[in-house]
């Protein structure tokens, strides 16, 4: 017997619900169509094991489109609306990839985000083969650059140069106290970030006069941290060097509190929680004093801080994703200014000769070299008193270093 | 590397770890060994309660300890609701039927979270968040300590009502012969999602005993549902005494692992476990055969 039309049943009212829910996650939601527009894809991790770092990136892309939007568009052509595609990667490089392809088929003019490191490998790569240009927003690893495709931007520093800032800041931090830290333990999440992280602090800390007494890694997710203290505090060192993300970071520092490890300092490299509001508001106690060498807004400028009092108006933290994405596509908008065009050639061109300085980051003009910007550095920061505060270098310095730890 | 101080601790958390899987398998269990639906929305429902928990304490302020009679009950209501609204009614008796309803519930659950709560970590920081236990130079955080001792007071109490009331001896009829508990008088659907919303109010009782040391997070429930399938299927499907035996086991199994082999293989020794249960004693440690 057919049936015309469907009866309105709650079976089909729950099948028709978990249906629209999960379109709306699996599929690219456009923002904006309009007659005149340029397509971005802008692609983050908001699901899975990096989901919240993901989410805040997202955010903070969405910010800089609604202003550049809101301010008339793109004015060499005509006023054109930025059209974002939105991508979740789900934190899986399969599925980061397939994202690209679509991409792709939409006829994007060029991509903005990645986030996680192993990621943005896969997706540059992806992105390469049809030639489109693509704005790395956090994407540390180095090889991400060193692949040397022609298509790949970083504004933002990759761990490279984290770790040249990091190592000679902590000899100066620790000689201003009259050395008293000889040894550390590093510990890091496993993939491409962590290890790559791990891998360059241990071969550079002996040149400092700080052995390096184990490394230790560990996997994304990691619920239990109460071994990895056990192990560390059984070492006894002087510094403790935690490369992972959030939630990893978050667990460590809480259980060294609980079981009362306390090391000189706890000295970060791209700590994935020790420059989080987030952090520092919901655990002050764990956060206090926690050092970390990270992306960081220039706090003298008074762009980044309005744009800081705006997250915050939408009851998000303020976080180097949310900063890094939001000029990540305001260089991308310029670089389309200049183009006056959406060809993605004319496009890369024009991010490749990018000079560009209106961003609030303690860089100076952009100046790529084989999709590096040049200018791109990291600073080092500490918590004091429920603030993240700039201790290095001097010329952005907002507080001096606390060092050792008051126990 | 194997001195007492770093041993003792691991063990100790080893032991608190694994009386909450035993918590969450024992409402899996008890689901299975009555009802015989493997309950895959198990670690959805998990996740939900820790959102339950984590809103009482941030919206209202309800101390998670607290918030045991009020997430308890309610967790219980869901699961009865669920059971004859949903499962049954979809299900039509089928066993692969119940097996795709249930998980087709998790994935909802799952999605629905984060379309309503995103990806994003939620924690709470109570007062005695980072206070500890000293056992001899062994710190086990207060968290840990209640919520072992928590999941053996609630095990002890599902286990008198599953031996000493009328409802258990319905619920043990059940299981038993289905068609003779309907012969004496037993309301098979009632008990049916009484079954299930005492299965439930287990993991309501879990989160509760859980959120002071952990997160809420809609992927949250994936941690532990294999888990608790491994400690359910080690135990013996159906099994109370199992089921409790099978955590401890586990998170043992998982906290000295995590010592001696890293983080990254700690969690060989859960599966090597369970592929050894399946290949030499498929019945599980206390299971009878079917």
């Amino acid at each position: 017997m057919s049936r015309p039309y469907r009866s309105i049943t709650r079976r089909s009212i729950l099948a028709g619900a978990g249906g629209a829910a999960i379109t709306a996650i699996a599929a690219p939601a456009i923002l904006r169509a309009q007659a005149k527009s340029v397509k971005v894809g802008i692609i983050h991790p908001v699901t899975g094991g990096v989901s919240y770092s993901g989410t805040q990136s997202r955010a903070g892309a969405l910010m800089a489109v609604e202003d550049i939007n809101g301010k008339g568009g793109i004015k060499s052509l005509g006023g054109a609306q930025i059209e974002a595609l939105l991508s979740d990667a789900q934190s899986k490089v399969d599925v980061a990839v397939s994202e690209i392809e679509k991409y792709n088929e939409a006829g994007v003019s060029a991509i903005v985000g990645g986030y996680a490191s192993f990621l943005c490998l896969a997706t540059t790569q992806a992105a390469a083969k049809h030639d489109i240009p693509y704005v790395v927003d956090v994407g540390t690893d180095d090889r991400i650059i060193a692949a040397g495709l022609t298509n790949t931007f970083r504004f933002s520093p990759g761990y490279g140069v984290f770790v040249k800032t990091a190592v000679p800041a902590l000899k100066d931090i620790n000689a201003a106290a009259g050395s008293p830290a000889k040894t550390a333990v590093i510990v890091h999440e496993d993939s491409a970030f962590g290890t790559g992280t791990a891998g360059l602090l241990s071969k550079e800390l002996p040149g400092i006069g700080i052995e390096v007494l184990d490394v230790i890694k560990h996997p994304t997710p990691t619920l239990d941290f109460n071994n990895i203290v056990l192990t560390i505090k059984a070492k006894n060192p002087d510094i403790i060097i935690p490369a992972n993300y959030y939630n990893e970071y978050v667990i460590l520092a809480r259980t060294m509190l609980q079981q009362k490890l306390r090391p000189k300092a706890i000295y970060s490299v791209l700590g994935g929680g020790a420059s989080q509001y987030k952090f520092v508001k919901e655990f002050p106690e764990a956060a206090q004093f926690i050092m970390d060498c990270n992306h960081w807004f220039n706090p003298k400028n008074p762009a980044a801080l309005d744009l800081k009092k705006r997250i915050e108006a939408k009851d998000l933290f303020y976080t180097y994703e949310v900063f890094l994405n939001y000029n990540a596509v305001m260089l991308l908008a310029e670089a389309l200014e200049r183009a006056a065009s959406t060809d993605r050639a004319k496009i890369t061109a024009a991010l490749a000769s990018s000079t560009w300085s209106g961003h609030f980051m303690p860089y100076g003009p952009t100046k790529f070299e084989n999709g590096q910007n040049t200018g791109a550095r990291g600073v080092n920061l500490q918590v004091q008193d429920n603030d993240i505060k700039v201790i290095l270098p001097t010329e952005f310095a907002n507080a001096k270093a606390v060092f050792p730890m008051p126990t | 590397m194997l001195e007492f101080q770093i041993l003792l601790p691991a063990i100790l958390n080893g032991l608190a770890t694994g009386a909450v899987y035993a918590l969450v398998a024992l409402g899996l269990t008890l689901i299975y060994g009555v009802l015989h639906i493997v309950n895959f929305a198990h670690g959805s429902l998990l996740m939900l309660a820790l959102y339950g928990v984590y809103f009482l304490y941030t919206l209202l302020g309800i101390d998670p300890y607290l918030a045991l009679p009020i997430v308890v009950p309610a967790m219980f209501a869901l699961g009865y609701a669920l059971q004859r609204a949903v499962i049954a009614t979809a299900s039509h008796g089928r066993e692969e039927n119940i097996l795709l309803v249930t998980l087709g519930l998790s994935i909802i659950i799952d999605n629905f979270a984060l379309y309503l709560w995103s990806a994003d970590t939620r924690t709470i920081n109570p007062s005695y968040a980072f206070s500890t236990v000293d056992f001899g130079g062994a710190f086990i955080a207060v968290p840990k300590v209640v919520s072992f001792v928590g999941a053996l007071v609630v095990t002890g109490l599902l286990w008198l009502l599953i031996q000493r009331t009328d409802l258990g001896k319905a619920i043990r009829a059940l299981a038993r012969e289905r068609q003779g508990a309907q012969l004496v008088g037993i309301d098979v659907d009632h008990i049916y999602a009484m079954s299930f919303g005492i299965g439930i109010a287990c993991v309501g009782a879990a989160a509760c005993l859980l959120l002071p040391s952990y997160y809420a997070h809609p992927g949250v429930g994936e941690n532990f549902v294999v888990i608790a399938f491994t400690v359910v299927v080690l135990g013996g499907m159906g099994s109370f005494a199992g089921a409790l035996v099978g955590g401890f086991v586990i998170g043992l199994t998982e906290s000295l692992g995590g010592l001696f082999l890293g983080e990254n293989l700690g969690k060989i020794g859960v599966f090597v476990i369970f592929i050894a249960i399946l290949l030499f004693r498929p019945t599980g440690l206390f299971g009878q055969r079917a």
